[in-house]
């Protein structure tokens, strides 16, 4: 048991954290950290940061300054692969392979939650039928689909969902609010980026407001 | 949570899995670089006209020129394909190391590549008029050789993932590495053809194959993190 007066560490803290390309600034410094059963808002307009922010804490890029704790515990990009699942703008998957055959050799390469199967998966997303179809054949919103397929089996209690709604249809917006609602619940943590133009998840929330540099500012 | 977290031998299974299915979707594809290199050597038998000693005389250089050749043909697909559809950023943000992600995806890829070509060299061999006594120098020499290659090429490949065309750039680096793998190689079997000890040259390219094995991963996993920045 831990003691009431010592509350668990955030999921998720970053502080100080900062990246530029070639000594110009895209974002930073920031300060923020996301408990487990909350989803953080990154908000901001194109060209603002979103997503080299997502990309920094994946570990695709190395922050210039900053430190990044997971469950307040000190990482560095390798450490906190097996706690992020990323979603991206490219969808990591390979044409010439059925949908299914993508899914399972990313969930080979990253990982699966034991009580999922990637069949039962690609159902929640509304796949079902596609199991054999190439994913060259499929359109934008179903590989968006197929990509939270993955998100849904991967393990990992943090998703960095980069506009996540691009894509999707109106059903395909409501599915991805009741998978970050679902993953919330059970513990999990979500980051997500929007330009805002689309609703939020019904979830505890806070906001990252991200502004062209020198002018973050965290709420 | 109850998770399945993958392996080192599981992930290198589930990237082999993948790699032999994308192959078998794209066979036309995958003949490509044997398919050259008959090519390169039928054009060189008829080149200097089909006599047997004339032939015989450069057999192991030509056979490993075309060997070399078709593995330069295939090296700019090494990653381009899994860079281009964001697969490498679904490697990086894999719980196991992507140095072992790539010597895994470079061990298919010689596989696929340059292993059939090691088939088919003993036929291309006869077409050269190769004296029988020598193939099994040159067979060594390309077992040991041919890996040494993929590797070297795996770093350069890595290098030029970020560009979108890389073309000529991947040769020109690629060659002055090439070189001394080239000369110990066909070395080893101008040796044998003149009756001196060939072991010496394979004993260099298992050396170079040793070092590059530990090394060539680890190189082409930082300058896949570096291009893709």
């Amino acid at each position: 048991m831990t003691p009431p007066d010592r509350p668990a560490p955030p999921l998720l803290q970053a502080r100080g954290l900062r990246f530029a390309r070639n000594d110009e600034p895209v974002f930073g410094p920031l300060d923020f950290s996301v408990d487990a059963g909350e989803a953080l808002l990154v908000q901001g307009d194109n060209g603002a940061g979103k997503t080299t922010l997502l990309r920094v804490l994946a570990g695709l890029l190395r922050a210039d300054g900053g430190e990044i704790d997971i469950d307040g515990e000190r990482t560095h990009a390798a450490r906190r692969a097996r706690a992020i699942a990323y979603l991206g703008h490219l969808p990591g998957l390979k044409a010439d392979l059925s949908a299914l055959e993508n899914l399972d050799f990313l969930c080979g390469l990253q990982g699966r939650r034991r009580a999922q199967l990637p069949g039962h998966a690609m159902a929640i997303v509304g796949l079902s039928g596609y199991e054999d179809a190439l994913a060259r054949q499929l359109s934008a919103g179903q590989k968006k689909r197929l990509s939270l397929a993955r998100l849904w089996l991967s393990p990992a209690p943090l998703w960095l969902l980069d506009e996540p709604y691009a894509n999707l249809d109106l059903t395909g917006i409501e599915l991805v609010n009741r998978m970050v609602q679902a993953h919330l619940r059970s513990g999990g943590a979500a980051l997500v980026t929007t330009h805002g133009a689309y609703a939020a998840p019904p979830v505890r929330t806070r906001l990252l407001v991200m502004q062209r540099p020198g002018l973050e500012a965290a709420a | 949570m109850s998770a399945s977290a993958p392996t080192l031998a599981s992930a290198a299974r589930a990237l082999m899995l993948r790699d032999l299915r994308l192959l078998w979707r794209r066979r036309g594809d995958a003949l490509q670089p044997a398919l050259f290199a008959v090519l390169v050597v039928t054009l060189f038998a008829l080149a200097l006209g089909g006599e047997a000693d004339a032939l015989a005389g450069v057999a192991g250089a030509v056979l490993w020129l075309a060997v070399l050749l078709a593995g330069l043909l295939a090296l700019d697909t090494l990653f381009r394909g899994d860079a281009e559809d964001g697969s490498l950023e679904q490697w990086m943000l894999a719980p196991v190391p992507l140095g072992w992600l790539v010597a895994v995806r470079t061990f298919m890829h010689w596989a696929t590549t340059a292993l059939p070509l090691l088939v088919a060299t003993p036929f291309l061999a006869e077409l050269m008029h190769l004296p029988r006594g020598q193939l099994p120098v040159l067979m060594a020499s390309l077992a040991l050789g041919t890996p040494l290659l993929s590797l070297l090429g795996a770093v350069v490949a890595a290098l030029t993932v970020g560009m979108r065309r890389s073309g000529i750039l991947v040769a020109l680096l690629a060659l002055p590495l090439y070189v001394p793998v080239l000369v110990f190689g066909a070395g080893s079997v101008t040796a044998s053809a003149q009756g001196l000890d060939p072991v010496g040259a394979l004993l260099l390219l298992g050396a170079g194959l040793v070092v590059a094995l530990v090394l060539a991963p680890l190189a082409a996993a930082a300058a896949i993190r570096i291009a893709l920045n």
